[in-house]
C-alpha cells in the first residue's frame, strides 16, 4: 500500500469533523457519528480525530475511554442492552437477564455471541413498565424471554 | 365519515406497542374507507394504560387502553357504530388519576401535537415568552424568584437566586444550559416532557435567555434517550421557522439560539460541572467549586444550570403570574413536582400533584400498591442516591424540608416500589456497585470507597464476619460522605445506610461456617 493512501476510517472522521466545523468541543458528536457509521471507534482513527479538531491523542483516547457509549472494538449485528438499575430490579430485571445470558451462554459485560452484543445499562426512562430493554434502536416495557427474543429477531433481520 | 385519533409517539407507549397500534388502525381504516387523521401525541402519564387511544368525538377527547394491534378495527367500528368497547375508558380527563392531578408544567403534555406551534399557541404556549419580551431583565428573575420555584434537578436551589446571579455578570458571553440527563433510575418526567410539549422547554429557554443576556442554549440529552433527541431537534427547528428562536426574535432585538448536545452513557454527567465539562468535548470529570457555574461555567462564562422541569415550569409563571404559581405546595417548597411512579406498581406513571401530597397517596391512591400484588416493602424516593423509605414513613408529605428531616429526600421526584420479595442488602450492594461503576474516579473515598462497599456488603450476603462488616460499612460511608467531592460519593451512603437502618433483618444473613 503506499504511503500516502488514507485509510477509509481515516477519511470518514475528516468528513465528519468538517461536518462540526472541525470544533474540538464537538469531539463527542464526531464519536458518535463515526460509531454510528462503523460500529465502533477504531484505534486507528484517533490520529486524525487529534490532528482534525487539534487536539492531542491522550485526549481523544481519555475521552473515549471515560464514556461507556463508545466501543473500541466492533460488535455484534445486533446491540441489546438489559436495564440493571433499581426499578427494573424490582420487577425482575435480574432473573430476567439471567434467562436470557445463560441461553446465549455469556455474560453481561458486552459479550458478543452469534452477532448479538449484550451490554448492561442503567435506567431507560422507561421504568414504569418495567423490566425494560433496548433491542437495536428498539424500546421494550415489560421485557420477558419472548419479547426479547422477538425483538432479536426482528433487529438482526 | 372522517374520525381524528390521537396515538402517542412517546417512548414509553411505544415500547409497549404505541407505533404497531397506528399502523393498525390506519391500515383498518383504509380498509373501512374512513377518513382517519391519527395525531402523534405525547403520553397522558397513565402508562399502565399505555398504547392509550383517544377519540376526539363531539364530547371530546374519550380513551381506550391498552389497545394492541389486534383491537384495531373493531375499535374503529365500535366508534363510528356508537356501541361500548370493552376497552373503553370514558372522557380522558375524567379518569381518576389525570383528574385528580394538578398539571401546570404538565398541562399540555399529551394533549397537543408536539410539533405544532399553532396547536401549542392555542392551549396557551408562547404566553410566557410574549410577557417576557416586554418586561426588563431583572423583573423576570424577580418573577421566577417570587414564584418561589426550587430546581427540579434534585438539589432544590431556588432559580430565581441563579439566574439574578448570572444576571449580574458582566459578560460578553452567557449561557444557558439544559440539563437532559435524567440518569435517575425510576425517572423518566424530563423525557415526557421533551417528547409531549418540548416547546415549553424552549420556551423556558428562551426566557431564561431574555432574564440574564445570555443569547446561546445547550440541552444536554443523555444517548438513552434517542427519540426525546430526535423530537427536540425537530422542534428547535420548527419553533425557529415561526420566529420564536433564533436572531430577532419577532422582532424584539433579542436574539436565542439552542442546540442539541448528546450524552454517552455516563451517569456523573448529569452532575453539572461534569456535564459542561462533556459538553466541551472533554471527560466527564467533576469540577471543584468554586467557582460555581453561574460566575465561570461553560467555556469560563455565566451559565444557568438548569433541569428541563424547571426550565419548562417558568413560562406557565410569567403567562400566570408567579402568585398564581406560589399558591400551590407547602412550606418552602412552592409548585407543583412532577412525580414518577416506578418500579413494582399497579398504575406506574406520570403524577404532577403540588408539594406536599404524602408518599402513601402517590403509592396507594394514585399508584394501587405493587404492581405484583404482594405486600409493599419500601420505596426509594429521588433516584440512586435516594433514601428507601418503610411503610412507617409513607404519610412523611412530598417537601424538601419534611423529607431532609427524616433522612430522605425528593431527589428529581421518582418513586420507586419494591415488594415484600426485596432483599434490601443486595440493594445496598447494588447502590456501590452502581457507585463504582459510575464514579468520575477523581476522589478517592468515591472511588475506591465504593468499591470496598461492594465488597464488604458481598462478604455480609455470604454471612462473613456479619456485625463486623456492618460496622465496616458504617465507616466507609463516613468516609465517603465527609470527603467525596460532589454528591455521588457523597449521597451513596443515603440508601446503604437507610437500609441497614430500616431493614436490618435484611443484614442478619446466617453466618457460613467460617473455614477460618
Ligand atoms: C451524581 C449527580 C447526578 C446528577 N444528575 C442530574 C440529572 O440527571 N439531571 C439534573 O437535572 N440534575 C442532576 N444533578 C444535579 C445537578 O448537579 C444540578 O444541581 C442541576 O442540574 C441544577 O439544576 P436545577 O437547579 O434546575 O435542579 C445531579 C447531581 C449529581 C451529584
Ligand atoms: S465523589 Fe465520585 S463522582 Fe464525585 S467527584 Fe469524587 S470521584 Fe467523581
Ligand atoms: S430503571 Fe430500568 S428503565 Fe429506569
Amino acid at each position: 500500500m503506499p504511503v500516502t493512501a488514507e485509510r477509509p476510517e481515516t477519511l470518514d472522521v475528516r468528513t465528519l469533523c468538517a461536518a462540526y466545523g472541525n470544533q474540538a468541543p464537538m469531539l463527542l458528536e464526531v464519536l458518535h457519528d463515526l460509531q454510528e457509521k462503523i460500529g465502533y471507534v477504531p484505534e486507528a482513527c484517533v490520529p486524525a480525530l487529534a490532528e482534525c479538531l487539534n487536539l492531542s491523542k491522550a485526549e481523544v483516547h481519555g475521552v473515549v475511554s471515560f464514556y461507556h457509549d463508545f466501543r473500541t472494538a466492533p460488535g455484534g449485528r445486533v446491540t441489546v442492552r438489559i436495564c440493571q438499575a433499581e426499578a427494573c430490579r424490582s420487577m425482575g430485571a435480574e432473573a430476567l437477564t439471567e434467562q436470557i445470558l445463560s441461553r446465549y451462554g455469556v455474560s453481561l459485560s458486552e459479550a458478543t455471541v452469534a452477532g448479538i452484543t449484550f451490554e448492561p445499562v442503567y435506567c431507560l426512562g422507561n421504568c414504569a413498565l418495567a423490566p425494560a430493554a433496548m433491542v437495536g434502536s428498539e424500546l421494550i416495557g415489560r421485557a420477558d424471554g419472548p419479547s426479547l427474543d422477538a425483538a432479536i429477531e426482528e433487529a438482526g433481520r | 365519515m372522517s374520525m381524528i385519533l390521537y396515538v402517542p409517539d412517546d417512548a414509553a407507549a411505544l415500547s409497549v406497542g404505541a407505533e404497531r397500534v397506528a399502523k393498525a388502525l390506519a391500515a383498518a381504516a383504509v380498509g373501512r374507507g374512513l377518513n382517519l387523521t391519527i395525531v402523534r401525541n405525547g403520553s397522558r402519564g397513565l402508562l399502565w394504560l399505555e398504547p392509550l387511544v383517544e377519540w376526539d368525538g363531539p364530547d371530546g377527547r374519550m380513551a381506550f387502553g391498552p389497545v394492541t394491534p389486534d383491537q384495531a378495527g373493531a375499535l374503529l367500528d365500535a366508534i363510528q357504530a356508537g356501541t361500548e368497547h370493552p376497552l373503553a375508558l370514558g372522557p380522558t380527563e375524567e379518569i381518576d388519576y389525570l383528574k385528580n392531578q394538578e398539571r401546570l408544567t404538565f398541562a399540555r403534555v399529551g394533549v397537543i401535537d408536539p410539533l405544532s406551534v399553532k396547536d401549542y399557541e392555542a392551549h396557551g404556549g408562547l404566553e410566557g415568552l410574549k410577557v417576557a419580551l416586554i418586561m426588563t431583565d431583572e423583573t423576570i428573575c424577580e418573577a421566577v424568584l417570587q414564584a418561589g420555584l426550587r430546581g427540579r434537578g434534585g438539589a432544590g436551589f431556588p432559580a430565581g437566586i441563579k439566574w439574578h446571579t448570572v444576571r449580574k455578570q458582566d459578560a460578553a458571553e452567557k449561557y444557558i444550559c439544559c440539563n437532559a440527563d435524567e440518569g435517575d433510575s425510576g425517572t423518566f418526567a424530563d423525557r415526557m416532557l421533551m417528547e409531549g410539549d418540548p416547546f415549553t422547554l424552549l420556551e423556558g429557554m428562551a426566557i431564561a435567555g431574555l432574564a440574564t443576556g445570555a443569547r446561546h442554549g445547550i440541552v444536554y440529552i443523555r444517548s438513552e434517550y434517542p427519540h426525546a433527541i430526535s423530537k427536540m431537534a425537530r422542534a428547535i427547528e420548527a419553533l425557529g421557522e415561526a420566529g420564536w428562536l433564533g436572531a430577532n426574535i419577532r422582532g424584539s432585538g433579542k436574539d436565542f439560539q439552542i442546540s442539541i448536545r448528546r450524552g454517552a452513557g455516563a451517569y456523573i454527567c448529569g452532575e453539572e460541572s461534569s456535564m459542561l465539562n462533556s459538553i466541551e468535548g472533554r471527560r466527564g470529570t467533576v469540577r471543584s467549586k468554586p467557582p460555581i457555574p453561574a460566575i465561570r461555567g461553560l467555556f469560563g462564562k455565566p451559565t444557568v444550570v438548569n433541569n428541563v422541569l424547571t426550565l419548562a415550569t417558568v413560562p406557565v409563571i410569567l403567562a400566570k403570574g408567579a402568585e398564581f404559581y406560589r399558591e400551590f405546595g407547602m412550606g418552602r417548597s412552592r409548585g407543583t413536582q412532577a412525580f414518577q411512579l416506578a418500579g413494582n406498581i399497579r398504575r406506574g406513571g406520570l403524577v404532577e400533584k403540588a408539594f406536599g401530597v404524602t408518599i402513601r397517596e402517590l403509592i396507594e391512591t394514585f399508584g394501587g400498591g405493587t404492581a405484583t400484588g404482594r405486600p409493599f416493602r419500601s420505596a426509594q424516593l429521588g433516584g440512586p442516591l435516594g433514601a428507601y423509605v418503610s411503610e412507617e414513613m409513607l404519610d412523611l408529605p412530598m417537601d424538601y424540608e419534611a423529607l431532609a428531616e427524616n433522612n430522605a429526600m425528593l431527589g428529581h421526584g421518582g418513586i420507586t416500589v419494591f415488594d415484600e420479595t426485596v432483599d434490601m442488602a443486595e440493594m445496598a450492594r447494588f447502590a456501590f456497585q452502581f457507585c463504582a461503576e459510575e464514579s468520575c474516579g477523581k476522589c478517592t473515598p468515591c472511588r475506591i470507597g465504593a468499591v470496598r462497599g461492594r465488597e464488604t456488603v458481598e462478604k455480609i450476603l455470604r454471612g462473613e464476619n456479619v456485625a463486623r462488616n456492618i460496622a465496616l460499612v458504617g465507616d466507609l460511608c463516613e468516609l465517603m460522605t465527609d470527603g467525596s467531592l460532589c454528591a455521588m460519593g457523597g449521597l451513596t451512603p443515603v440508601p446503604v445506610l437507610s437500609a441497614i437502618r430500616l431493614f436490618p433483618e435484611d443484614f442478619e444473613r446466617a453466618s457460613v461456617l467460617a473455614a477460618e
